[in-house]
């Protein structure tokens, strides 16, 4: 299995993203946004990070960037993409994915573990997967989920909510919502299911003596899922 | 030629900044303050003489780039 992360000046979770990915089993190459073409690959990884600064509004420098249309054309022939924190910020500028991430309700910087409940098995993401909660870690300043109620009805109506904040127990309600996302989502998937975005970070608790290790759990199941 | 563009948060869109900046100024005696919406101010110099084609690119530019229209208005001066 091949698996492609993009570079943008400021992304700063491609490397973890990069051990992550080939702990699991891929093999994995880096890609500039200078770039025109990605080479083959069975996944994309749009890393978590500052991309340009977060100038104008997070992700959306990024979003007209030269590889981005290469990335574009691979998620619209079906193929998989995966987008992390300012990744997600990303998809969600680039249009591959509906709303947009806000400034986080109370104005803080998020940087915690937090646990992360899996709505939707039925995708190459999280079919199979062992744990149904994961307690993954979340670190930025824009993760407030916000869409039109419209987009809203339609995100439910085709199960496109991935996964959603919540306690050790599954229960989500406001005061486990972290950031002020609409329905504690913490991620969503295109209708289709193959481009997935989310703001925690799995790349972050894949060693169980320095985090945890329910990163490892989705990228075990990721790459069983594609095998 | 230079155009100027305002973008703001469309209305009912949560503007934490603006909120902030609202309480700020209550705690400054401006006890009169009610609300304070943020957004941001663009200046384009646009190398066109014809102000309706150099406007019809700004806008263009606004609805690709500047804004997005999921959250924010544009409008051009």
């Amino acid at each position: 299995m091949k698996s492609s992360v993009i570079i943008f000046p400021g992304s700063n979770c491609d490397r973890d993203m990069d051990v992550a990915l080939k702990k699991f089993g891929f093999k994995n190459q880096m890609v500039w946004h200078n770039d025109k073409e990605i080479p083959k690959s069975d996944l994309i990884v749009l890393p978590g990070g500052f991309s340009y600064g977060d100038y104008l509004r997070c992700g959306s420098i990024a979003a007209k960037s030269k590889i981005i249309k290469s990335v574009i054309n691979f998620a619209k022939s079906g193929g998989l993409v995966l987008g992390i924190c300012n990744g997600f910020q990303i998809l969600t500028e680039t249009g591959l994915l509906p709303g947009i991430l806000q400034q986080n309700k109370y104005l803080n910087f998020i940087c915690k573990n937090v646990f992360v409940k899996i709505n939707n098995n039925e995708n190459k993401y999280f079919k199979n997967i062992k744990k149904n909660i994961l307690e993954l870690h979340i670190a930025h300043n824009e993760g407030n989920y916000f869409c039109s109620d419209d987009e809203l009805k339609l995100i439910e109506d085709n199960d496109q909510i991935a996964v959603t904040y919540c306690n050790k127990d599954g229960l989500e309600n406001n005061d486990i919502n972290p950031n002020g996302a609409i329905k504690n989502i913490a991620g969503i998937f295109n209708k289709q299911k193959n481009i997935l975005g989310m703001m925690p970070h799995p790349e972050r608790m894949i060693d169980k003596y320095l985090s945890g290790e329910d990163g490892s759990i989705f990228f075990e199941n990721l790459f069983g899922n594609l095998k | 030629m230079k155009i100027k563009v305002i973008v703001t948060l469309k209305n009912g869109v949560l503007d934490p900044q603006g909120k902030a900046i609202q309480q700020t100024l209550n705690g400054m005696n401006f006890s009169n303050i009610k609300e304070v919406r943020q957004g941001k101010f663009f200046e384009i110099n646009v190398n066109e003489k014809d102000q309706i084609k150099a406007k019809s690119q700004v806008e263009e530019i606004c609805k690709k780039l500047l804004a997005n229209l999921v959250i924010e208005d544009y409008k051009i001066l």
